[in-house]
Parts: structure tokens; sequence; C-alpha cells
């Protein structure tokens, strides 16, 4: 076995990817922050440096020096664990996003711009973002307090049940492409982006991938006015900037996910000409879809729970399978 | 490839400590909501297993249906059928002792069993490429084994209708949290 | 494959053990259900290595665990709505304490 191809490459790979996504998250904060500011016809943040760029390294600091609470009944171990366990799956999922088919030599070692190819990435992305849930569960538990545990149940069994419909978005997807590799899927949109032959795939997935990140209008774990801040209640200082930060990277990798399976990843014009250009549309893509998920929550009055389940049960469900039976019928007969 | 079969074992000796132990902690803490987070290691074990022995899709429905789904459930169930932050009570019973002797006769009667029976192993060719093709596995699933697979899924169905019927708060309403827990 | 098949066989042979020791001795519904788990994963370690080492062509080994984690499936969500029923009616989840039928 070669160590370097083996272990060293992988890992830098991976280091970088971290680094990227972490430093994503705190202008992300930045960018939700001015953006939302500017539907509110407000100015939003603009005193640290210029234009409040240097906000985000402000903020981080002010959490940093924040007296560490940490509730005396709470399960300590599991206290601690909980943020952790929201950040770790998001991060986990970009191991298999493809984000771009260009690739260069180093040393005689072929580089490209994705960590693996797996056979089976579309269910390992499924099954991680999933894990997610974990972190809320031992967080709401652990905290010992009434509001956070009925916030976690929420939240757990919102993001439960819109795994489901958003399973049916992915599995029309995995009828036309055949395959589960997400390379392979990204290829398959070389004439067609996925987005015009499943528009409703796309659609069901948009809205699972609000539920599933906890973003407005399905944002029921921080419903103030009955839950106080639901599974965050005991949180504070640099573990509540924690599980801001998995928010924000589990909206990252939908977002991610979501441009390469319906907009075609890293394809545009020009891209066979020159391939280096596919990163600068994921990322042009990648921002898109982020910026629909905050225009969302600027312009949506949060949902009430038994509608929200109702919707996901009752509307989404059926809706998906409807598409998933469409598709494979189209695909039997014609594919 | 001397290095390749080190690491190997090394995987396979980590994973045996998270399985076994996080076992050994599902059946003994004292405290559920312990055990039944001790019993997701166990399972993370078993997805490494399935990894090791070349079973990527298994270990991706492991991760998906045990830990994503089953594990959910009894925590919420646990969650929904104690009081929180009690855990100490006894959780043994006062036939444990026997059924220590009986469980460790049985693993001892396997384990001579098993070292015993002289196994019909494949042949080498046919060990290192196993037959992991996806494809061919969906097939099998509505080919040859179409109508276990049904009745799996009728079975499936029957145990979501029983289990919301069971569920259901019929006279007295006792707080609405209950449905979400037998709604997996 | 540098694990012979008989160490993955004790492994599941240890963990089903373990697993019946917990289904033997716990006194809450829910702990037996573990045990039970723990049982059913015993049981595909050892589908699982017998496909990888008896015969890696087919797949039945493969295919009857899947089918083992569909039923884990439907016993969990049947196991746990009945203990959930229980404890509606009678407060409880301790096995010994459900003892209406006992004449």
């Amino acid at each position: 076995m070669d160590w370097i191809a083996g272990l060293l490459i992988p890992f830098v790979k991976a280091l970088v990817l971290v680094v990227l996504l972490l430093t994503g998250f705190a202008y992300l904060s930045y960018v939700e922050r001015k953006l939302v500011a500017r539907f509110h016809v407000r100015y939003g943040p603009n005193r640290a440096g210029p234009f409040g760029l240097l906000q985000p390294i402000a903020d981080g600091l002010k959490m940093l020096f924040k007296e560490e609470i940490i509730p005396r009944h709470a399960d300590k171990l599991f206290y601690l664990m909980a943020p952790a366990i929201v950040v770790v799956p998001a991060l986990l999922v970009w191991a298999v996003i493809p984000i771009s088919n260009f690739s260069f030599r180093i040393f005689g070692y072929e580089i490209t711009f994705y960590l693996t190819d797996l056979n089976i990435g579309l269910l390992y992305a499924l099954a991680v973002a999933e894990l997610g849930t974990y972190g809320i569960i031992l967080g709401g538990w652990s905290s010992n307090n009434k509001y956070a545990l009925l916030g976690a149940l929420r939240t757990s069994s919102q993001m439960l049940s819109y795994s489901l419909p958003m399973g049916t978005a992915l599995l029309s997807i995995l009828a036309v492409v055949g395959s589960l590799s997400l390379v392979d899927i990204v290829n398959a949109q070389r004439g067609l982006w996925f987005i015009f032959l499943q528009p409703l795939g796309f659609l069901i997935y948009f809205i699972t991938g609000l539920a599933e990140t906890n973003r407005s209008p399905f944002d029921l774990p921080e419903t103030e006015n009955e839950l106080v801040a639901g599974f965050v209640t005991e949180y504070g200082g640099i573990k509540f900037a924690l599980f801001y930060m998995g928010e924000y990277i589990s909206m990252m990798t939908t977002s991610a996910l979501a441009t390469t399976l319906f907009l075609g990843g890293w394809w545009g014009p020009f891209v066979d000409e020159l391939p280096i250009l596919g990163i600068f549309y994921f990322v042009l893509k990648m921002s898109a879809v982020v910026f629909l998920i905050i225009w969302v929550r600027a312009s949506l009055p949060r949902v009430r729970f038994d509608q929200l389940m109702g919707f996901c049960w009752k509307f989404l469900l059926p809706l998906g399978l409807f598409n998933v039976m469409v598709t494979a019928t189209v695909v039997a007969l014609w594919g | 490839m001397a290095i390749e079969q080190a690491l190997q074992i090394f995987v396979f000796v980590i994973l045996t400590l998270m399985t076994l132990g996080g076992g050994l902690a599902v059946v003994t803490s004292r405290n559920l909501f312990h055990a039944a987070l001790s019993l997701i290691l166990s399972l993370a074990g078993v997805v490494g297993y399935y990894v090791l022995l070349d079973a990527g899709f298994l270990a991706i429905v492991q991760l998906l249906i045990y830990i994503g789904a089953i594990s959910i459930l009894i925590l919420f169930s646990i969650m929904l059928t104690r009081g929180l932050m009690t855990p100490r009570q006894v959780q043994r019973n006062e036939q444990w002792w026997i059924a220590a002797l009986v469980v460790f006769l049985t693993f001892v009667v396997l384990i001579v069993a098993l070292w015993q029976m002289v196994w019909p192993i494949a042949d080498d060719e046919a060990l290192r490429t196993p037959n992991v093709a996806i494809s061919q596995l969906g097939e099998a699933l509505v080919g040859p084994y179409a109508i276990p697979f049904e009745i799996i899924s009728v079975l499936l169905l029957v145990a979501l209708v029983g289990a919301i019927v069971l569920a259901r708060e019929t006279e007295n309403n006792q707080g609405s949290h209950a449905e979400a827990g037998s709604s997996e | 494959m540098a694990i012979p098949l008989s160490w993955w066989l004790t492994v599941a042979a240890a963990l089903f053990a373990i697993g019946l020791y917990g289904v033997l001795s716990r006194r809450n519904a829910i702990g037996v259900l573990l045990g039970i788990e723990l049982m059913l994963n015993a049981a595909n370690i050892n589908l699982v290595a017998f496909w990888r080492f008896i015969t890696p062509q087919a797949l039945t080994g493969q295919v009857f665990a899947i089918f083992v984690i569909g039923i884990a499936a439907a016993e969990a969500a049947a196991g746990l709505a009945i203990i959930i029923s229980a404890y509606r009616r009678r407060r409880t989840v301790v096995v010994d304490e459900l003892d209406t039928m006992r004449w």
C-alpha cells in the first residue's frame, strides 16, 4: 500500500475541506445577518471592520470568553458531547460530495476535487446526515430541563419524519441514473440538469432539506414563545456556538447535495474546455441555494407543530411516493 | 501486504472492543438511557464489521435503519415511560445469577462447537473477489427472494398499523408527544 | 482477509451470549428489548461472515441479513408500542409487575 496516496493525500484534502467549511460557517452567519437585514430594510452588522466584515471574528471571540456553565444536574459527559455530535456528521457528508471533475498532478500523484467516489455515496449521505439527530436528542436530554427535552423530542421527530420524503426524492434520482455514486449522478446531468427532469423531486428535496436543518419556516425547536430556546436552552458560550456551527454547516451540506443531485454539480458553459471552471460553477450554484434558504427565512412565518407533522405525513410523503411511481414507470417504459 | 493485514487486525480489535464493550454496558448499566446509548456504540461497531467484511451496502443499511431509526425509537420510548433523571434503581431481577450461568454454558457450547467444526471455506480466488454488486443484490431481492421480500413488506405494514393502534391514546388525553414516538 | 472465519464467529457468539443475558436478567421491558437487538445483531454478523467466507459469489447471506434488519424494525415498532400502551394502563414497564394474566 502506498501510504502517500492512501493516507497523506486524503488527510490533507480533509483538512483543507474542514478549514474551508469552518471559515464558510463564520462568513455564512455574516452573510445571513446582512441579507436578512436588507430584507428588513436595516443595515445589519456594520461596526467591526469595513462593512462589518470582522463581525464573525468578534462574535467568535465573545463566545470564547463567555463563562463556562454546566447545569448541576446535567449528565456531564453527554452534555459536553452533544454539540460535537451535531457538527461532525454535517462535516462527514462532504467526504462523498464531488466538487469538480478537475484534477491535477503533483509529484506523479493525481489530486481530484473529491475525497472519495463511494459506490453507495447517495445512501451514505442520507444515513450520515441523519446522525446529527443524536446531538440534538442528547443535548436536550442531558440538560435535564423540560423545555430542552420537549425541544429535543420535537426536533428529532421532525428530522426523522422528514427524512422519509427526502428518501423518496433521492429514490427518483436513483431510478433515473441507475447508480448510487454521486460522481455518476453528476456525470449523468451533463446535458440536462435533473431539476428539469425532476422538478417535483427538487421541490420535495428543498422543503425536506429546510426541515432537516431546522431552518425557518420549520425552526420549531427554537420557538421562543413556547419552548424558551428548545434544546439549546441550557447551553452557553462556545457550546452554544457549536450548535449554530452544526446548523450552518448542515445548511451548506444540504445546498451542496442539492447542487450535486439537481443542479448539475460542476457542469456549466465552457467546462469541457476549462475544467477548473467547474469549481466556480459548483460554488456559484451552492451559494444560490443558500441564498434561497435565507430568502425563505426572511419571508415565511413559522408553522405550528401539528401542521408540520401533518404536512410531512399527509402531503409530502404521498407526493414523493407518487413522484417515484411516475418516474419508475417512465424509466421502465422508455428508459 | 503485511501492513495492510496488521491494520485490519488492529481495526478488528478496536471494533470488537466497541461492540462487546458496548454490549456489556447494555446489559449491566443501571441507567436505562445509558444502556440504550451503549447499544448505539455496539451497533456502530457492527457497522465497522460489515465494512471490514466488504458488505458496504449492509453497513449503510445498518447505519440508516438500526442507528438512525430503531435506536432513536428506543430512546424515545425510554423518555416517554419513566421519570427522566431518576436513573438509579435496581435493573436486575432475582434470577440474574441463574441467567449468567445458563449464558456462560451456552457460550462455552457455542465456542467448542464452532472451533471443532471444519468450515467449507471457499477457495482463494473466490475469497479475493467477493460479489459486492449492489444492482445484483437488488435483483436478488425481486428475483429469487421475491416472496420473502413481499412477506417482509407485509410484516412491516402490519407492524406499522399495529403500533399506531396500540400506542394511540383513546380515552384519556395525556399529552401529544406519545404520537410522535410511535409514528416511526 | 487477515481475520479468519472463526474469529468472527467467536465475536458473534459472545455478542449473542451478552444479549441473552440481558434478555434473561433485565427487569425493565425496554431492557429486554435491548438484549434482543444485540442477539439479532450477533445473528447478522454470522450471516455476513458466512457469506464472505463460504459463498462469496452468491448473495444469500447479505439478503438474509437485510431481512433480519427488516424484522428487527418491525419488532422494535410493535414491541415499543406494546410497552408504551402497557405503561399507560399500569404505570410500569417492569415485566414482573405486568401480571394480570397470572392466576
